[in-house]
């Protein structure tokens, strides 16, 4: 029996070794996620345009402006003279914020401790809108403090902040674990759905199940090289992410690499699964991507988040195990966290390989002697 | 002296749902024959095959293959026969020689044995010199042949062919039967179910199913006599245009 099953293995890999194209998208893809979210994608926000209309124009407008264009967050590529040039100014998309200052700049500062500006943000992309106009405040707050340290206020609440697990705000610390999950799922449930359907078109299906080899055995041989791709892959995103990101795994090495292929052998099955359903390479294809990755994307909690989704969104999530996955790595690689913190996430991932599991087999059992 | 039979099927019955895709058949094959097994397009010969092959239980009857019970002893028949399905039952991305590699493994060869299988029947196909390209060149015909050699690199006793001529040409055709009935002189007995009617000509005995039941049985010579015409052709039309069930 098992000599049968590395003969099967064995085959499997020629499969997969003769097949360029796939092969590079196995390995390529990973790294071109990494390295694609890692440079060119990011939610950071850096040299926006923006417009001036400096109405004061004095000592304390020039200032503010000069530690604006400082700042790498903004670059000043216009200047406004009247009020009705802001509008057209956005309109022709040029600019994403405007800042007006009044003539009576510093004499407010001066008589009054209150210094007030106009911000006008481009809202079409709230989050970008929101984010401009909390780093634009919170330069002129740093200017006006420090104006008004010189008078001195009577008291001052000055919160201190601390960013913890992520200190320069950086998106890798988000994203890794994201692509962990996202890549996982993508090449062990499609590949393996792919090549396990393949078989049945092919035809070549009948002949194995002729044969005296077990349909089970034939299922999970299948995969047996996928797990050992997948963790190859689980190796390389790490080490770029360490590398090249600068992310470190702060936690247990080993239970990360464990728990990952506890949610490789989860995918695997998954992949099992859908090709019990499906008839065709086509359908398999399209059942992995809308089924299993559209959801994955949308509900682990990597692009948006889960706390913020109406309710039964919420519990619709629960069943995606990559949100599950997806907690675990940023629990043990960003937060540095042990097992009793993710025992729970271990334990659900796990049930739910179980079931899959099972359940693929029994339907293969059963529709295969059809 | 009882005749030593291959395969015994009585009454034999498989019902999906309401419908009856085989209807108590009974027949029994004889050791080293080459029994055809014709019918319409859904009058249940693929069914047949696969509840003799033990890949599905049959409602009702029994069958013994190769003195297995179909019902109890599925694993053992699955060991002692060959299959080649009118689909490709090579793997087009291996090389020849790794395809009967594939294929003798997983029936327990040990690597010497298939080795030398292997040359016995490249020499045979006189294929010596494409051992290591990939099936996907080889023209539609040798991989027929191919798939034929690799069905019996087992030797089993029992080969089901399920119309394994399936889009050849007639040349072809011949060549494929030369190796049947080369395969036939050697002991092995062969159960093929086939379109064409001149092929029916060369097998031993045939029957002929008809909505799930089987309408004729016997030599060729005898059904053409039964039924007063000339050839095959003639004696399958005559029965197929009582089905209710096919189109012709």
């Amino acid at each position: 029996m098992m000599k049968q099953f590395w003969i099967f293995v064995k085959k499997e890999w020629l499969h997969i070794l003769r097949d360029r194209r796939t092969l590079l998208i196995l390995f390529g893809m990973p790294i071109a996620q990494i390295l694609i979210f890692g440079f060119a994608l990011s939610n950071e926000v850096k040299n926006s345009k923006i417009a001036v209309l400096d109405h004061a124009n004095d000592d304390v407008s020039r200032k503010l402006i000069e530690r604006i264009e400082a700042s790498k967050y903004f670059e000043i590529t216009k200047i406004l003279y009247n009020d009705s040039d802001i509008d057209p100014a956005f309109k022709q998309g040029a600019i994403r914020l405007a800042l007006v200052l009044p003539a009576s700049m510093s004499e407010d500062l001066h008589h009054q401790n209150d210094l007030r500006v106009q911000l006008i943000s481009d809202a079409s992309d709230p989050n970008v809108g929101t984010t401009l106009v909390n780093y634009m405040s919170s330069i002129i707050n740093d200017y006006q403090n420090e104006l008004i340290a010189l008078n001195k206020l009577p008291f001052t609440i000055k919160p201190e902040v601390r960013m913890i697990y992520n200190p320069q705000l950086k998106a890798a610390y988000n994203f890794v674990p994201g692509v962990m999950a996202m890549v996982l799922l993508l090449i062990c449930s499609l590949m393996t759905s792919i090549a396990i359907v393949r078989e049945k078109e092919m035809g070549t299906m009948e002949v194995l199940l002729v044969s005296p080899l077990k349909p089970a055995l034939v299922v999970i041989s299948k995969t047996i090289p996928y797990l050992v791709l997948s963790f190859i892959n689980i190796c390389s995103i790490l080490l770029l992410s360490y590398f090249v990101l600068n992310v470190p795994v702060k936690g247990n090495l080993f239970l990360l690499l464990a728990e990952g292929i506890l949610f490789i052998i989860t995918s695997l099955s998954l992949g099992m699964f859908v090709s019990s359903i499906a008839a065709t390479q086509t359908a398999a294809m399209f059942g992995t991507l809308v089924g299993l990755f559209m959801p994955t994307l949308m509900f682990s909690g990597f692009m948006f988040p889960v706390d913020n989704m109406p309710i039964p969104l919420q519990w619709l999530s629960n069943v995606i195990p990559s949100k599950w996955f997806f907690n675990i790595v940023k629990a043990i690689m960003i937060k540095g966290l042990g097992f009793s913190a993710i025992w729970k996430e271990t334990l659900i991932l796990f049930g739910m390989t179980c079931m899959l599991f099972i359940i693929s087999i029994r339907k293969f059992d059963k529709r295969l002697s059809l | 002296m009882p005749e030593n039979y291959l395969i015994e099927v009585n009454n034999l019955t498989k019902r999906f749902g309401a419908f009856t895709a085989v209807d108590s058949i009974s027949f029994n094959v004889r050791q080293g024959e080459i029994f055809g097994f014709l019918g319409a397009n859904g009058a249940g010969k693929t069914t047949a095959i696969k509840m003799l092959s033990g890949l599905l239980t049959p409602s009702s009857g029994d069958a013994k293959v190769i003195g297995f019970d179909v019902k109890t002893h599925a694993e053992k028949i699955k060991k002692n026969i060959g299959y080649m399905s009118q689909r490709f039952s090579l793997y087009e991305d291996l090389t020849v020689f790794e395809n009967m590699r594939f294929y003798g493994g997983i029936y327990g060869l040990r690597s010497i044995e298939i080795n030398t299988k292997a040359e016995e029947i490249l020499n045979v196909l006189n294929l010596l010199n494409e051992r290591n390209i990939l099936v996907k060149s080889l023209p539609l015909g040798w991989k027929q042949k191919l798939a034929f050699s690799i069905s019996i690199l087992h030797n089993p006793p029992l080969v089901f062919l399920d119309e394994p001529t399936g889009g050849v040409d007639p040349i072809t055709r011949r060549e494929f039967w030369e190796l049947i009935m080369e395969a036939a002189n050697r002991g092995t007995t062969l159960f093929v179910t086939t379109h064409y009617m001149d092929e029916a000509e060369y097998c031993n005995r045939v029957s002929i199913m008809v909505d799930g039941k089987i309408e004729a049985l016997g030599t060729p010579l005898e059904l053409r006599q039964q039924m007063g015409v000339t050839n095959m052709e003639a004696v399958f039309l005559s029965l197929a245009r009582k089905s209710s069930r096919s189109e012709l």
